[in-house]
């Protein structure tokens, strides 16, 4: 793509073609599907973080009358253990299977043991209580520190740490072990003038999408079944579920309804399975709805995590070594985003010599899932309160500091490639001159600065745009939209057709309309999925042009395509787009044009955020008085929902700085599975969220499309919590900053 | 047990359901009656995803038994549009991107609708407190508040 595109519809601040049925309500999520015949599923729940199932018994419900099926990890087929596409990694098929319903082993509180179908959704929940479980009680494991140590209780006895030259002789709470480095360290550390080293920790916090999990599903006589849910990615819900339950994926058709968010958090399978097998033995579909307890026990919180951060610098400011060390919690079973943390922790800054060291641990909480660049946040949070305390510590201004060290085309990253053109130093400067950054910090604030790096992803998108006889369009994707992506599609249709987007209607397809298509995920929906739709509607422009150029008896290359016209540049002939397919039927039939894509080129979107906060003296509460998210978009497609996912993103780093976080009693409990006491910030906690976008256009993408939707939960972790410590004249090490914390630090120092 | 016969007006219809003692309202409209607008996301009155009207009061039906709504007024977000087209404050939210998945917006449209109407001329610090109760994870509540405020002013006759 050329540096200057004009463009006619890219750009704008269009109304969203699904805007009507979701200020309406009558747009249909997750649980707003009701067949005919219909019962409800309810789930049993492990109410022991760890423990042995001796036996279950479930007699006496299946001899309830209310109750039409019962489901145990024994209705599952017989599996191998397999590495499957899942989420936004890959996942082993056994662990998935049994995270849907336990095997012999228990291994968090809320972990499901069995499901139950009723009449009524009371009716099952009732019948839940009939089941018959024993336990054997073992020690929960609920730190990520106490799961490494050597005399660790161990969740898997089948589980070597990978990472190591030789298999390990004990098994092991650590799934694995990653080392990635590069240059000597050592010799960077002794060319320092000075070196801040210091720990952190970050808490379990959840993704907290409004819209609990929820699906409908049949199952028919002759093996064909239907799942309804709000997901992701539901050709991988396909997979996944068809994988664990034996089926060929032409026998199971996944559609996916609105999605109420998912930040990550609905990228993987947990009741749709369960509720097949319920339909199947019932014979009639099956509704599962979670409760919102539900959501907070049993479904993806992301890692917390322990982490040491180590950076070196010369008087001058530039940096001459950066040292990282993480331990992620992965949750029960394996999987954690710590390779992600590896790779991220110091990627925004230019410096030769890094070495980072990652531990992906198990424990007694609910298997993580991605949550808005996975792994990102906590890793770059411990890079950034480093960074921010050298700044200080020198005297300099963190921003002229980050730009004396900008990672920038060129740069060489610590995970192999070097960097292509990214916008960081764009966005510092823009940060530097914001109005945010220019006004003097109010008496008694603080205030904090961090930046962000996301590689973003491209992949495999499948779209077929398909033209009708009056020239207006259907945009076929199979990518949910869970911000707004349609509009986007529609836009860049549109700019491709040359006609007003409101004539092109985007649809997600279901997994029987389209080829596979990679869920909603990575920031990959406007990159991917656009260069897809991109490249259909070019493929439309092409046959239009040879159909016009046969009824002029002239070539291809001599008809043009405009504004929406064919012109026969050899005479005087013009058809509009309208025409050509109206006229398709005598000219080769109707018109539309697909493309099926594996996207590469994906390019990183760098973020930079400001926080001000003033902090309450006496009772420790930090109050968000000022805020601004400075991100590279490559190019905005629309304006208003670029905003909107620096905007949420900043929000969702906010409460995750100041006061989002699992509380466990001490027999593994979780106590706070709930929004009044899980406290995600509300309106009246917050200001406006300034935002600036800044446009360095991705040379891989026609448009010069980034993905923005994640980059943006990474700074706010640094910016907040460095903020709160400097009106405290503290160091913040541990997260969240929530009052008590707060409190013990201006007390105790 | 027995079921309960209630007889009520929903968006000025008059309207009658069958109820168990212990079905919400939330569970009356999404499941007896269809009316999927009202979403559910919590259950226990703390998001706000099924805001809607008793006898013009803003309420969560999540908090509310189906058989209480006897002889009442109910307004939910189907009732919000009239035939004639979208309500200011539901273009206003299309307008300014105050939506990004969209599950919140039935239960916040409600609830701005209802300050409103309590109070035509708020302050932004008035906005935000009276949604406090409506939880939205995806905006970070910009574009809904300049949405709210901007629909006050419309509605103030300002346009
Ligand atoms: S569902 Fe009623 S407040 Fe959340
Ligand atoms: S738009 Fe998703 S929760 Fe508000």
């Amino acid at each position: 793509m050329s540096e200057a595109q004009e463009f006619k519809y890219i750009g704008q601040r269009t109304v969203r073609p699904d805007g009507f049925d979701k200020v309406t309500g009558r747009a249909a999520y997750g649980a707003d599907l009701t067949l005919p015949g219909m019962i409800w599923g309810k789930t049993l729940r492990s109410p022991h973080a760890h423990a042995k199932i001796r036996s279950i018994d479930i007699s006496k419900a299946e001899a309830h009358p209310d109750v039409m099926a019962v489901a145990t990890f024994k209705d599952f087929v017989t599996l191998q253990s397999e590495s499957i596409a899942a989420g936004e990694g890959s996942a082993d098929v056994l662990d998935l299977a049994k995270n849907c319903l336990a095997d012999d082993k228990v291994l968090y509180h809320g972990h499901a043991i069995a499901a139950i179908a009723a009449r009524t959704e009371q009716a099952a929940k009732d019948a839940l209580s009939l089941i018959e479980v024993k336990y054997e009680l073992l020690k929960p494991v609920m730190d990520v520190e106490d799961a490494m140590k050597e005399d660790a209780v161990v969740l898997h006895d089948d589980m070597f740490t990978a990472g190591y030259e030789e298999k390990p002789a004990r098994a092991s709470n650590i799934a694995t072990r990653v080392e990635m480095k590069m240059g000597d360290v050592d010799a960077g550390f002794a060319d320092a003038d000075v070196i801040v080293e210091r720990e952190f920790r970050t808490p379990t916090a959840h993704q907290g999408y409004i819209e609990p999990h929820a699906c409908t599903v049949t199952y028919d006589e002759d093996g064909q079944s239907m799942i309804w849910c709000c997901t992701q990615g539901h050709f991988d819900v396909r997979t996944s579920t068809a994988k664990v339950l034996g089926m060929e994926l032409s026998k199971l058709k996944v559609v996916a309804s609105e999605i109420g968010g998912g930040f990550g958090g609905k990228t993987v399978i947990y009741q749709e399975p369960v509720a097949l097998i319920l339909s199947k033995k019932s014979g009639r579909p099956v509704k599962m709805v979670m409760d919102r307890d539900e959501v907070f026990i049993a479904t993806g919180p992301t890692s917390a995590a322990k982490l040491k951060a180590k950076v070196g610098i010369k008087k001058d400011g530039t940096i001459t070594a950066m040292q990282g060390w993480m331990a992620y919690e992965a949750g029960a079973f394996k999987g954690s985003p710590m390779m992600p943390g590896v790779m991220t922790m110091f990627t925004p800054y230019d410096c030769p010599n890094v070495l980072v060291e990652g531990f992906d641990v198990v424990v007694n909480k609910s298997k993580v899932a991605a949550y808005r660049a996975p792994g990102a946040p906590q890793a770059e949070y411990a890079a950034e309160m480093v960074i921010n305390e050298l700044a200080e510590k020198l005297g300099m201004d963190p921003i002229d500091l980050r730009l004396k060290n900008a990672a920038k085309e060129g740069t060489q990253t610590i995970y192999g490639p070097k960097l292509k053109k990214v916008g960081l130093v764009e966005c510092l400067e823009a940060a530097k001159n914001s109005p945010h950054y220019q006004s003097a910090l109010p008496e008694g604030q603080g205030r904090g600065l961090a930046a962000g790096f996301w590689f973003n992803v491209g992949g495999q998108s499948s779209v077929t745009v398909n033209m009708n006889t009056d020239g207006t369009g259907t945009i076929v994707e199979g990518s949910p939209d869970i911000g707004g992506s349609r509009a986007s599609m529609q836009m860049m249709a549109a700019e491709v057709l040359q006609i007003e987007p409101k004539h092109l209607k985007p649809i997600i397809a279901d997994t029987e309309n389209l080829p596979y298509s990679q869920g909603t995920g990575g920031s990959r929906t406007t990159f991917a999925t656009g260069m897809a739709v991109i490249e259909a509607s070019e493929k439309v422009v092409a046959q239009v042009k040879e159909r016009a150029a046969a009824v002029w008896n002239v070539t291809a290359e001599q008809v043009d395509y405009a504004d929406g016209v064919v012109r026969n540049t050899a005479g005087e002939d013009s058809m509009t787009l309208a025409e050509v397919c109206k006229g398709a039927e005598k000219t080769g039939g109707q018109i539309s044009g697909s493309a099926n894509i594996n996207a590469r080129g994906a390019g990183p979107s760098f973020a930079v955020h400001i926080c001000d906060v003033a902090v309450d003296q006496e009772t420790g509460k930090v109050d968000v008085t000022r805020y601004t998210a400075i991100q590279d978009a490559g190019k905005a497609i629309h304006p208003g929902y670029v905003e909107g996912q620096l905007q949420g993103g900043a929000v969702q780093g906010i409460g995750w700085a100041l006061n989002e976080e699992y509380i466990f009693n001490e027999d593994g409990v979780m106590e706070n599975p709930g929004f009044l006491d899980y406290r995600i910030p509300l309106a009246s906690d917050l200001p406006m969220i300034e935002t600036i976008i800044v446009e360095v256009p991705n040379a891989f993408h026609p448009y010069g499309v980034r993905g923005v939707g994640e980059s943006g939960i990474i700074p706010p972790l640094g910016a907040v919590g460095y903020a709160v410590g400097n009106a405290i004249d503290r160091k913040v090490e541990e997260l969240p900053c929530s009052p008590p914390r707060v409190l013990a630090l201006i007390q105790n120092g | 047990m027995a079921k309960t016969h209630v007889t009520t007006s929903i968006n000025g219809e008059p309207q009658e359901f069958l109820c168990e003692p212990g079905d919400t309202l939330l569970d009356v409209l999404r499941n007896d009656l269809n009316m999927t607008g009202t979403k559910e996301g919590c259950g226990s009155g703390d998001c706000g995803a099924c805001s809607v009207t008793l006898n013009g009061r803003l309420v969560c039906s999540c908090l509310v038994l189906g058989v209480e709504v006897e002889g009442a007024e109910v307004g939910t977000i189907e009732g919000v549009s009239s035939g004639d087209g979208l309500h200011v404050i539901q273009e206003k939210f299309l307008e300014h991107a105050a939506l990004q998945c969209g599950i919140c917006t039935p239960g916040i449209i409600v609830s701005t609708k209802a300050l409103l109407e309590e109070n035509p001329n708020p302050t932004e610090e008035e906005a935000r407190y009276y949604l406090a109760g409506n939880l939205c994870r995806c905006t970070g509540y910009d574009k809904i508040i300049r949405a709210v405020m901007d629909s006050a002013e419309t509605l103030r006759g300002g346009a």
